[in-house]
């Protein structure tokens, strides 16, 4: 698996194009079904945008990819191997070659930002203290943040906080990096410098990335191909400047951010006169 | 209402056993700990035991001062007032002094513990640690579990010898019992079998506290009010349990 896994690193030998197939995948949680024969795939080397409205699953979709979460049915195939058969160590074997974003940057929060980016690398090599040091601070300067090495991060601010866990999930050199709602709750600048990341890491490391988000805007200006999810399945894919050209209502009203359509600004409720006027006391 | 409570029984089983199999894993990864983390286990001993240390001795200290003014009013009427380091002796070390530092602790840093874990998995901080193949439990939950484990009985010792050092200024300063009589007939009476039993309880009790403070953090709802609730539970349920094996072990040393 490792090697499969670090074929997809630049100079080796490709084994397929797709680097993640997810097939025919059902989830659902307690009665709720989220996903329903789910097909999507993950080319290696490009940034794959997953889109769709709040609510659809985007986050679901990467807790099975990084096996957070298991399928009811279906497989998820990471690097050719189906990721429901590896063992405890094959699955922290395959997340060590994972990097992952987490909304919320999710850096712990008893340790500097230095310690926060070293943190992996104290946990899996032996490399010495020196060479620690120097690769964290280039790391933190790819980022441009290696001047705050030695703040907390209850001292940093929200796109401060991102682009540390980006250095974190970048440290141990991965050959997949998922972003899980990267722009949420970023001013304009840090919202550019998350995106201007994004694809740098990608192209300048040759790793092949995942940026769940709605931010349609960001998104479309990073991503190589994008799909978008919704009602439990791929509602469109295609390169994003393809998607808004899409046939779908669904698609267009979520590609164009317009407040009704088929999904409906209302959520389901009895008749408004008949509640307001009526002599119900629901 | 049959059915209400035969459901609630069923789940508390559940609960048991599902706690039972958390105690077990946690000890299943205590060896690799102690030799590989044995910082992040002192650390936590610091954190649990240390940072609770005002508290545990405040309290010890007004404890026995109570302990001592209750028997000398006692035994005043039987002219045994002389007797009074022994029942702040035998109280102190059998049961008052391993129940209330296990509650001091549950209060204290049973509570910080479970906020600080559920607040970690409310902030995706456990799962940001699985993500980078670094298990939680390991890293999280036993120097945690460990800290308090090793801090309860040290908190324990503390507080008795400060519970008896208040009872000695009560009775000896204030009430006028003479220093000899009180440190002797303490000596005479309070024996080996006694200790022992105090120490069997701070270990107990320290194993209880710690374990259920880091299984409710590690299970609580990641929301604030499921952090709040499983910190309310600590203290509850390490109350109900500290004070069902204090009855027990007590009978089993009679």
């Amino acid at each position: 698996m490792l090697r499969a896994l670090a074929a997809a690193r630049p100079g080796r030998i490709a084994l397929s194009d797709n680097l993640i197939e997810v097939r025919d995948v059902d989830y659902s949680r307690g009665n709720r079904s989220i996903f329903r024969d789910l097909d999507l795939t993950i080319a290696r080397g490009n940034v794959t945008a997953i889109m769709g409205p709040s609510g659809t699953g985007k986050t679901t979709l990467l807790q099975l990819i990084t096996r957070q979460l298991n399928p009811g049915k279906g497989q998820v195939i990471v690097a050719g191997d189906d990721i429901s058969k590896y063992s405890i160590s094959e699955l922290y074997a395959m997340r060590r070659r994972m990097g992952m974003l987490f909304q919320n940057g999710a850096l712990l929060t008893d340790m500097s930002v230095f310690e926060n980016v070293a943190f992996p690398l104290r946990e899996h090599t032996r490399l010495g203290e020196r060479l620690i040091r120097n690769v964290v601070l280039m790391k933190l300067h790819a980022v441009g943040l290696r001047g705050a090495a030695y703040m907390m991060p209850a001292q940093l601010s929200g796109g401060m906080a991102r682009r540390v866990a980006l250095a974190r999930a970048i440290v141990m050199d991965p050959a997949l990096l998922i972003y899980d709602e990267p722009f949420v709750g970023l001013d304009p600048i840090s919202m550019g410098v998350i995106a201007k990341l994004i694809r740098q890491m990608n192209d300048a490391l040759g790793i092949t990335s995942i940026v769940v988000s709605h931010d349609v805007k960001e998104i479309s200006e990073v991503a190589d191909y994008s799909y978008v999810i919704a009602d439990g399945n791929v509602a469109a894919s295609g390169r994003p400047a393809d998607l808004r050209k899409e046939s779908s209502e669904l698609v267009r009203q979520f590609m164009l951010g317009l407040p009704d359509g088929p999904v409906a600004f209302h959520y389901d409720a009895p008749d408004y006169a008949e509640q307001l006027l009526g002599s119900g006391t629901d | 209402m049959f059915r209400d409570v035969w459901n609630t029984f069923i789940i508390f089983l559940r609960d048991t056993g599902a706690m039972c199999l958390f105690f077990l894993r946690l000890l299943q990864y205590t060896p690799s700990v102690l030799v590989r983390r044995f910082n992040l286990v002192s650390y936590q001993v610091y954190n649990a035991g240390a940072l609770s240390l005002v508290v545990i001795m405040i309290s010890g200290l007004f404890v026995g001062a109570v302990l001592a003014l209750l028997a000398y009013s006692s035994l005043e009427q039987f002219n045994a007032e002389d007797t009074t380091g022994i029942f702040a002796g035998l109280g102190l070390t059998k049961g008052i002094g391993p129940v209330f530092t296990a509650l001091l602790f549950a209060g204290r840093a049973g509570t910080a513990l479970t906020s600080e874990i559920g607040l970690m998995k409310a902030t995706d901080q456990l799962s940001a640690m699985e993500m980078m193949a670094v298990d939680p439990l390991r890293y999280v939950a036993v120097p945690r579990f460990l800290g308090g484990v090793i801090a309860v009985p040290l908190l324990t010792a503390i507080f008795t010898s400060i519970g008896l050092l208040g009872a000695h200024l009560v009775a000896v300063e204030q009430l006028g019992v003479d220093v000899g009589a009180y440190w002797q007939q303490l000596q005479n009476v309070v024996d080996g079998p006694d200790i022992h039993e105090g120490i069997t309880k701070s270990i107990v009790f320290g194993f209880v506290a710690s374990l259920v403070a880091v299984w409710e953090g590690y299970n609580s709802k990641p929301t604030a009010e499921g952090v709040g609730r499983a910190t309310t539970r600590t203290v509850v349920a390490t109350s109900i349990a500290v004070l069902f094996f204090n009855y027990m072990i007590t009978a089993i040393y009679l």
